[in-house]
Order: C-alpha cells, then structure tokens, then sequence
C-alpha cells in the first residue's frame, strides 16, 4: 500500500512538472504514464474518466487525479495524487517565481518553449489517434467523432455543450441488445 | 504588492477561490473568465495588466492553467500563505466532487446500460476535443516553417519509436533553442 501511495505521488508530480501550458497538455504523459507505465487504467476507462472530468467543476488534471488515485487506493490515493499533480506548481510560484518571472524573459526561453510546443502539439495529436481506437469503434461512433470535431474547429463552442451532443447521441444511438 | 489598500482576510481568499473550483467546468482556459470576473472584476485584487501578466506566466511553466493563476493570484494578495490559501480552494470542490463520483456513482457504471450508452456516445467526443485542441495550438503556435517541420518530425518519430512524452518535449525544446531563435518559429 505504502509502495503504491509513493508510486502514485512520484507518478503524479511528473505529470504535473511537464504539463506545461496546461489543459490537454498533460494527456499524452497521463496516458504514457498510467496506461502503459504502470497498467493502472484500461484505454476506455482513462477516456471515460477524461469525460468525467471534463464535465465536473475545477481543473481537469486535478479532477483525474483525484478519481484514477481513488480507483487504485481509496482515498489516501485520491489525496496523494492530487497533492502530487499540484505540488510542482507550488514550489515554482512560491519558492521559485522571482527566477521564474526573469527566466520567462530570456529568448532562449521563448525558443525552448515554441520548440517545446511543436513536441506537445505531436504529442496531443498521437495521443488523440490511439485513444481513438478505444474510443471510435463503429460507424455511429466515427459520425460523433467527425461532427463534433468540425463544431470544435469551425465555431467557438464551450466544450460542455459538445460532451452533452456525444452524450445524448450515445443515449439515443448505443447499439443496445446488440 | 497590495499595499494601499485594505489587508484581504484569508477567508475571504479562500471562499472566492472555493467558489472558482466549484462552479467552473471544462478546466483551463474555460475557467479564465470567471477567474478573471471575481479577481479583477469584483474583488478588484489585480488589475487587467497583471491578470493577463499572470497569464503569461501561467503559460509557460508546468501546472494547470487554473491552479497556476489562482496561486499567483493568492500570492499577490496575501504572500505566499495566500498562494497556499488560493491553491486549497480551487482544488478542494474537485476533490471533494470527483471522490462523490468515484465512490457512489462510477461503480453503478459497470452494470448500468443506459450509463454505458452515454460513455459510449461522450468518448468520441472527447476525442474530438483533444484532437481539435492540438489542431487549434498547431494553428496558433505552427505560423513558421521551422515550427512545422520540427512538429512533423517528431510526429513521425514519436509514432515509430514510441518516445516518452517527457523526452519528447526535451527534445523539442533542446531543438527550439537551436532552431527557433529570433522568433523563427513562430
């Protein structure tokens, strides 16, 4: 137990250190580190707590540690993983933010970062792709994935509402009985 | 820092930031403007300049967009202790709401068809999301040639070797500082 609390603390804290620039930033190390590092979650089951996520209050990030730390260890692992998510950020803004701030000036920053972003936006992309094959898996499924994708990139939508569509579509379109 | 103003009591701090955790969905930019309603708009705790100063800074360094602002929000108000203060609010409702979930309400899941036929329908639409998200950075970030080659270098890279997302990201930024000088990549 003691060994998974570390573990899932360790495991945490890194996806928080290089989740920069937040939001889905911090998807492909999740994935890397939960599905295929340790085995803890399923494919599916990451994306549905992705979901769950997403549609709950507070930051995404914070909301799937909580609940991928509650499902391996009760509720000292919701905690430790939480903390863990968060800690980087902490030490950085309250010890570091002087250094911080100056750092952020240089353009050597700035280059690291636009090369740093070309990495997340190859990543995000993959991450995307093979949480796909969990996720689109029929016709009606690709359809969802197709329609929502142009409502995201065409119009500005709160991504609440298009999570609603999926979930309404699922409700009235699930293969049941099949 | 705050001075000339009136010391803001911690609670005060605490209570605004619960508030921001609780009743904001969608996590990152989709918190911002209610952030930016409560801290600049009503508290009157920063002004315009230094919320989108945060911003900047909240961009680039590792952590939440949202725990990131709120933190230095805290901290500007009320020293690091408000930093802390800051944090334990916007985190606290998730906390509390996901464990709800977790516990109560994700084991009916499993047995549950009607539950089923919803995650059935919301998972391609997350990854809908999270695709047009890396589409919407790629179009806002890759304007430089340099920055397209170097995403699709490692795109291709990243799919055949399977790279860790942490050496991924090192070795963008390694090669950024290479390559992206003067503002070539963007």
């Amino acid at each position: 137990m003691a060994t998974v609390i570390l573990t899932l603390y360790w495991t945490f804290l890194k996806i928080g250190l290089f989740t920069i620039g937040g939001g889905y930033a911090m998807i492909p190390l999740m994935k890397a580190e939960i599905i295929n590092g340790h085995g803890w979650l399923s494919t599916a089951e990451f994306i549905d707590i992705i979901a769950v996520a997403e549609i709950t209050p507070g930051p995404v990030s914070v909301n799937a540690a909580t609940f991928i730390g509650y499902r391996l260890a009760g509720i000292s692992g919701a905690l430790t993983a939480t903390l863990g998510v968060i800690t980087p950020s902490l030490i950085l803004l309250i010890i570091f933010s002087r250094f911080l701030f100056k750092l952020i000036q240089e353009p050597a920053a700035g280059s690291f970062l636009n090369g740093l972003r070309s990495a997340l936006i190859a990543l995000i992309l993959v991450a995307a792709f093979t949480l796909g094959q969990s996720a689109i898996i029929d016709l009606t499924t690709v359809l969802i994935f197709l329609i929502l994708l142009a409502a995201s990139l065409l119009r500005r939508v709160n991504p609440l509402y298009l999570l609603a569509v999926g979930a309404l579509c699922g409700l009235l379109l699930f293969p049941y009985g099949v | 820092m705050a001075e000339g103003k009136t010391r803001e009591s911690l609670w005060v701090v605490l209570l605004t930031f619960l508030k921001v955790g609780a009743f904001t969905f969608g996590g990152g930019y989709a918190m911002l403007p209610i952030f930016q309603r409560e801290v600049v708009g009503k508290r009157h705790w920063v002004d315009e300049q230094t919320f989108s100063d945060f911003l900047i800074i909240t961009q680039s360094m590792p952590g939440q967009i949202a725990l990131n602002t709120a933190i230095q929000i805290g901290i500007r108000i009320r020293g690091n202790l408000g930093g802390l203060v800051a944090a334990f609010g916007v985190t606290a409702p998730s906390v509390v709401i996901l464990l709800l979930i977790a516990a109560y309400f994700y084991p009916l899941l499993e047995n549950n068809v009607y539950v089923q036929a919803i995650f059935y329908g919301l998972r391609p639409a997350v990854v809908a999301l999270i695709t047009a998200t890396a589409l919407k950075m790629g179009k806002e970030i890759l304007s430089g040639l340099n920055g397209i080659i170097l995403c699709a270098i490692l795109l291709l890279i990243i799919i055949m070797t399977g790279l860790h997302p942490i050496l991924a990201l090192l070795a963008g930024g390694l090669t950024g500082l290479f390559f992206c000088r003067g503002g070539g990549c963007n």
